[in-house]
């Protein structure tokens, strides 16, 4: 697999990440030393091996459907740029 | 169990400039479990609480902030697999979709794309003619729903309400497998008839607890065949999918609407894109949102903050076992066992209360007339002053009891409907009433007999004309139950009045 500028642009703009028209040659080349380092692993022969999904084997943890958090509307806002009448109010987004 | 048969449906088709067109839709029917806490945190799913006050930090995506998963919603969502005949999968897993919006702070959505908690599965979709589809189900899985976004309170800014964020949705996923508009609304009727009988979602659409993404494509006559054969989808057209419908009416426009645009493209020798699109009830339109369509490329890869779903079939087995009768089964017994119309029982088994009321009622006594009361007098009543029956002021019981009265001889079908009035509106015992207020059918021959004895002496020159046109005789029935203020029973009247006038 390779990526080219475009692809490096598309995936910057993907993550919303500002990069530059003269960045992008560089920063395709270090994708596609990542992905190539990564692609070794596709040498190692997996069949018939089940994925890991943990290092450790363990049951995903349940809760109980009981309401034991929230009311805090305070806090949760507590960080926003801009909030008013208990919203977070963000510049204009519509279809 | 009686099993129901149906006829396939004939196909809806849209008359182009140059062909005849079918339709094939299939859909995305996002359900909210019915749940007191959200999918991954402790925070409350009720609806209309103070703005971002059911908000916990790991909906807020505050850093650090893990998801410890709740099993009721676990079990919601198998229990809906069993209610849709689907395999349920003992092993799920969890993926993260990510795009960017402002009421998803996680910057993804957890869903279930490569490994969902419930397979194929199908629906009998009734159509209410004697027809019905059968729609299979491709999957079910489960995710989070986003926040809410509202835009007009001010003019340069959105406002965001997180109280939604992170609340358990179940997305059903069927195969293209509905044919028209009718079909489609009917369809997701019966999901949420379904759904309703399980209690794993309370179908209220207003509320967006039940909403739709439809996917729209069109075909030549003959092409769905080939598909259904093959299962090969290049067969069918390119197909659009109508975000977010939350209405039956708007969907049924919707592909109407949509499926004509298709064929002014297809007929002038366009292509159909596959896209996203909306569909804009006061324009009567869809149009595309393309906005969306780079932002589309969702990148899905493994929850690492989440293990597999593991879950045992002994568990399965016991969610199985609690299942309720389901509408399907429910119906095919009250025509069995009550001898009801296929008609009748569907009205009586559209939601759970209504057939619940209709068995009490039925128990122990007439089938058919317990339906014909339920159905045209109480219902009836009940939407006068738009009630449900979860509200009505008759009780079973007492329905029944007016119901005994009827079958025993005690009142007439006349009397049962006055006294009926009086239960609803004043309420008491139904025998009781009748014997306080005198409504007491008459069924003591003397005195029927003294009745009509009166009016024939009365009336001789009737008698004459009766005994030439045997017909006339209803006259006397008619002046003896008048006499007797309505009470006389009409069968001994009509016996006792033909023997006198020796008919």
């Amino acid at each position: 697999m390779s990526i080219d500028q475009n692809t490096a642009a598309k995936v910057a703009k993907l993550a919303r990440i500002k990069v530059e028209e003269d960045a992008l040659p560089a920063l395709a080349s270090e994708f596609n030393t990542i992905l190539g380092f990564i692609e070794q692993l596709n040498e190692v022969d997996v069949e018939g091996v089940e994925p890991m999904v943990s290092v450790t084997p363990m049951r995903l943890k349940r809760r109980d459907d009981v309401v034991t958090d929230g009311d805090q509307q305070d806090k949760v806002l507590s960080n926003a740029p801009d909030a008013r009448e208990g919203f977070f109010a963000v510049p204009k987004v519509v279809e | 169990m009686l099993d129901l048969t149906y006829e396939t449906p004939k196909i809806k088709t849209i008359a182009g400039a140059k062909h005849d067109w079918e339709l094939v839709i299939g859909m995305e029917v996002h359900a909210q479990v019915s749940s007191n806490a959200k999918l991954f945190s402790g925070a409350s799913t009720r609806f209309g609480a103070e703005p971002n006050s059911n908000v916990a930090f790991v909906d807020a995506a505050m850093p650090g902030m893990l998801p410890v998963i709740n099993e009721y919603c676990v079990e919601q969502a198998v229990r809906t697999g069993l209610g849709l005949k689907a395999e349920i999968n003992l092993v799920s897993a969890f993926d993260r979709k990510n795009y960017f919006y402002p009421d998803l702070p996680q910057g993804y959505q957890i869903s279930q794309l490569y490994h969902p908690i419930v397979g194929e599965g199908e629906v009998l979709v009734e159509l209410g003619d004697g027809t019905a589809r059968k729609v299979r189900i491709e999957r079910i899985h489960m995710e989070q729903d986003a926040g809410k976004s509202i835009h007009d309170m001010d003019p340069n800014m959105s406002f965001v309400d997180l109280n939604r964020t992170g609340v358990c949705l179940m997305e059903i996923v069927s195969r293209p497998d509905i044919r028209g508009p009718e079909e489609a609304a009917a369809y997701i009727a019966k999901l949420r008839q379904i759904m309703r009988y399980l209690g794993t979602c309370d179908g209220n659409m207003q509320n967006g607890n039940l909403r739709a993404d439809v996917n729209v494509s069109i075909c030549l006559p003959g092409a769905y065949e080939k598909y259904m054969e093959t299962q090969d989808f290049s067969h069918l057209g390119t197909r659009c999918e109508i975000k977010n419908m939350n209405s039956m009416r708007f969907i049924q426009q919707a592909i109407e609407v949509e499926a004509r645009r298709q064929i002014a493209i297809v007929e002038g020798g366009g292509e159909v894109e596959q896209e996203t699109r909306l569909y804009d009830p006061d324009k009567g339109e869809t149009r595309s949102m393309r906005s969306k369509e780079e932002a589309h490329d969702y990148r899905y890869f493994p929850d690492p903050d989440l293990m597999p779903l593991e879950i045992e079939q002994a568990w399965v087995d016991d969610i199985a076992k609690a299942l309720p009768e389901l509408p399907d089964e429910k119906k095919a017994r009250f025509i069995s066992d009550f001898g009801l119309s296929d008609y009748d029982a569907s009205v009586l088994t559209a939601d759970v209360e209504s057939a619940g009321y209709f068995e009490a009622v039925a128990e122990g006594r007439d089938g058919k007339l317990a339906a014909n009361w339920v159905i045209n007098e109480l219902f009836g009543r009940l939407k006068k002053e738009d009630h449900d029956i979860t509200e009505s002021p008759v009780s079973p019981a007492q329905l029944g009891g007016i119901i005994e009265l009827i079958t025993k001889g005690d009142i007439s079908g006349k009397i049962a409907k006055d006294l009926f009035e009086i239960v609803y509106t004043e309420g008491g015992e139904p025998s009781e009433i009748v014997e306080k207020r005198g409504m007491k059918q008459v069924t003591d021959t003397g005195a029927i007999e003294t009745a009509v004895d009166e009016v024939i002496a009365a009336n001789p020159a009737q008698v004459e004309k009766a005994k030439a046109n045997p017909k006339l005789a209803g006259w006397f029935v008619g002046q003896v139950m008048k006499a007797t203020g309505g009470k006389a029973n009409p069968k001994a009247v009509n016996q006792i009045v033909a023997a006198k006038l020796g008919l």
